[in-house]
């Protein structure tokens, strides 16, 4: 069976992944990909049933780094949690802050000053460009590459930690983001640091480009492999660039318009095949388009306080009631879901962890492939542990 | 977007008997939501998902909440009938005294879907199940069918709250370890004393390689433990 046939039996509606029957020649062969395989981004299991080198079952094994964050967090008062949700995807702890703060926001009803809401936009499309810049580098790593394009992107991604690290004392446990505003505020200085790096970025990303994006290896690995349609990408949540990567428009800084966004000019790039290579793309192309929001927001940054004087610090307490929040972090989708019994503490905590729903479809992809090729498409989904098993 | 009143006329011109309830939201999120009943609730959810005006195909997030019995103490104003001696005369007096009252409030499970368009770009609409009581009747209708995107999360809230999804094509327990009896997102929940108890998830693995080597020993009669290799 092909890999095209196993394809279109899935197009009718069926939104379960078939069963691929082995050809019958020699016996399955069932592997243990992980836990600590090198591949797995961390401790996460694939329990792997191989016919030959063709992929017939793959089921994925959770929980190893499980700590129930979210009953953490209901013993603690709202923002405790917060130097928490740094170690949720502790690749992008400051939009993790950020989705946190959001949804308390909503749930209290709390406004944003405006130079908050510009220094949000930027420590958000930083994180961006540094979670997509690691993601290739690992990406590519584990196609073979030992190393070479993940320095190149470290190296950037350590401009941006030193970034981080000057603003907020810590290079990735942030803690930066407080429910009405942001914690310290950004010096002139800082700005200037911040544009020097970002006017670099440009040159950064082509360099990369040039080395990866016509690479004979890369296209030959990762063109119509681990392809997932946009309808099962849709019906199973995907989100984030792998949702775009398969060709559907749905971006939730443009949806949504949370923060400030309606300010900035930038396109939202998308696949056509929604293979390893346009997620690839995808995430080129999206720091692209971080570079230009980075670019409009330091140019219009204005003067003000960073903190709304009437946001209470103190005994905050919440009326009762509920409230869903979600951003657009760099893996998709973050959300979280709280409710309040008018208590110092959450009486609900939930975290909506994009890593996790994103591999519902890992094995609709995987199935029907190589064994050498699963570690790609999982790769190309771009997961944090810390954040799959919370 | 319809606002959710609207959505539930809708709903309920669709799916007779449906049963569904509005809850208000009092936060400044205004988030209200539908509470559906657990009998039509893949009716509505495939009515929500396929309606071309509604269009909800993207189920964004599955939560669990636990809602554990309440014991609530009330005041009541109760009249007895008290015989009393009023002057030397034994009468019969009503007498009004507060007493203090306990009744417990049942709990239940609550599943809480959050739904967006991603055709139509509008959301969220919350939907709401509760099942009849934390203990023997825990069962749900799984939304999997329709939104493949309830699979890992439905299995999460059945591994850490104990609803069972009904028409799960998969439950099992998906963070804690299949040997796991409680569900710790409870309210209730109390941490064992053993925590240096580690289960190795290796068992049935395990068995089976072992199972395969003795008989690959006995039939090829070279291999021994402990030579490292052949």
């Amino acid at each position: 069976m092909s890999v095209t046939e196993t394809r279109t039996e899935r197009v009718e509606g069926w939104n379960r992944p078939p069963v691929i029957e082995p050809d019958g020649e020699g016996e399955l062969l069932e592997v243990a990909m992980g836990p600590h395989h090198p591949s797995t981004h961390g401790v996460f299991r694939m329990d792997v049933a191989l016919d030959g080198e063709r992929v017939v079952r793959l089921k994925p094994v959770f929980g190893y780094l499980h700590r129930n964050h979210e009953k953490i967090a209901e013993g603690a008062s709202y923002l405790a949690s917060m130097p928490y949700t740094d170690r949720l995807d502790y690749f992008c702890s400051l939009t993790n802050n950020w989705a946190y703060a959001l949804a308390v926001e909503k749930l209290v009803g709390q406004e944003v000053p405006e130079r908050a809401e510009y220094i949000r936009v930027i420590l958000a499309e930083l994180t961006r460009v540094q979670n997509h810049a690691s993601s290739i580098g690992f990406l590519i790593q584990e196609m073979g590459a030992s190393g070479t394009p993940l320095m190149y992107a470290f190296k950037e991604r350590e401009k941006i930690l030193d970034l981080f690290e000057s603003l907020t004392g810590s290079r990735m446990m942030c803690n930066y983001m407080r429910f009405g505003g942001c914690r310290v505020d950004v010096s002139s200085a800082w700005l200037d640091a911040t544009r020097k790096v970002v006017a670099g970025l440009p040159a950064f990303v082509d360099e990369f480009e040039a080395l990866l994006s016509s690479n004979e290896i890369l296209m030959a690995r990762c063109q119509g492999v681990g392809i997932l349609r946009s309808e099962l990408a849709v019906n199973a949540g995907v989100s984030g660039p792998m949702l775009r990567a398969s060709g559907v428009n749905y971006d939730i800084r443009e949806v949504d318009h949370y923060g400030i966004y309606d300010r900035f000019q930038f396109r939202i790039p998308l696949g056509d095949h929604g293979d390893i290579y346009d997620r690839y793309m995808v995430r080129i192309l999206e720091m692209r388009e971080s570079i230009k929001i980075l670019e409009q927001a330091l140019k219009d940054i204005p003067a003000g306080p960073i903190m709304d004087p009437k946001a209470k610090l103190r005994g905050f307490r919440p009326k009762p009631g509920e409230a869903y929040g979600r951003i657009e972090a760099p893996k998709g989708e973050l959300g979280f879901y709280l409710i309040s019994d008018g208590g110092p503490n959450p009486y609900r905590y939930r975290v909506r962890p994009p890593s996790l729903i994103n591999l519902t479809i890992l094995e609709d992809m995987c199935l029907g492939q190589n064994v050498a090729d699963v570690v790609l498409i999982f790769g190309s989904v771009d997961i944090v542990l810390g954040e799959v098993d919370r | 977007m319809k606002t959710v009143e609207e959505i539930k006329t809708a709903i309920e011109a669709a799916v007779p008997g449906a049963g569904v309830e509005f809850v208000s939201n009092p936060s400044p999120s205004a988030q209200h939501s539908l509470r559906i009943g657990p009998d039509s609730a893949v009716a509505v959810a495939t009515f929500l998902r396929d309606d071309p005006e509604l269009a909800f195909d993207f189920l964004s997030n599955v939560s669990g909440v636990d809602w554990p019995d309440k014991e609530i103490a009330e005041n009541v104003k109760v009249t007895h009938q008290v015989a009393k001696t009023i002057d030397g005369v034994e009468q019969t007096v009503e007498e009004t005294v507060d007493e203090m009252r306990k009744r417990v409030d049942p709990g239940y499970l609550e599943a809480v879907y959050h739904l967006y368009s991603v055709q139509k770009k509008h959301g969220p609409l919350v939907l709401r199940m509760r099942t009849v009581n934390r203990s023997d009747q825990v069962g749900l209708p799984s939304l999997t069918p329709v939104w493949r995107s309830a699979e890992f999360q439905e299995r999460e809230v059945f591994d850490l709250y104990g609803i069972v999804f009904t028409g799960h094509p998969d439950l099992r327990r998906l963070l804690m370890w299949d040997g796991f009896k409680d569900h710790p997102m409870r309210k209730d929940y109390v941490d064992p004393d053993d925590f240096e108890y580690e289960p190795t998830p290796h068992d049935e693995v395990l068995r089976r390689a072992l199972e395969r080597t003795s008989r690959e020993q006995v039939s090829e009669g070279t291999r021994e433990q402990g030579t490292s290799g052949a």
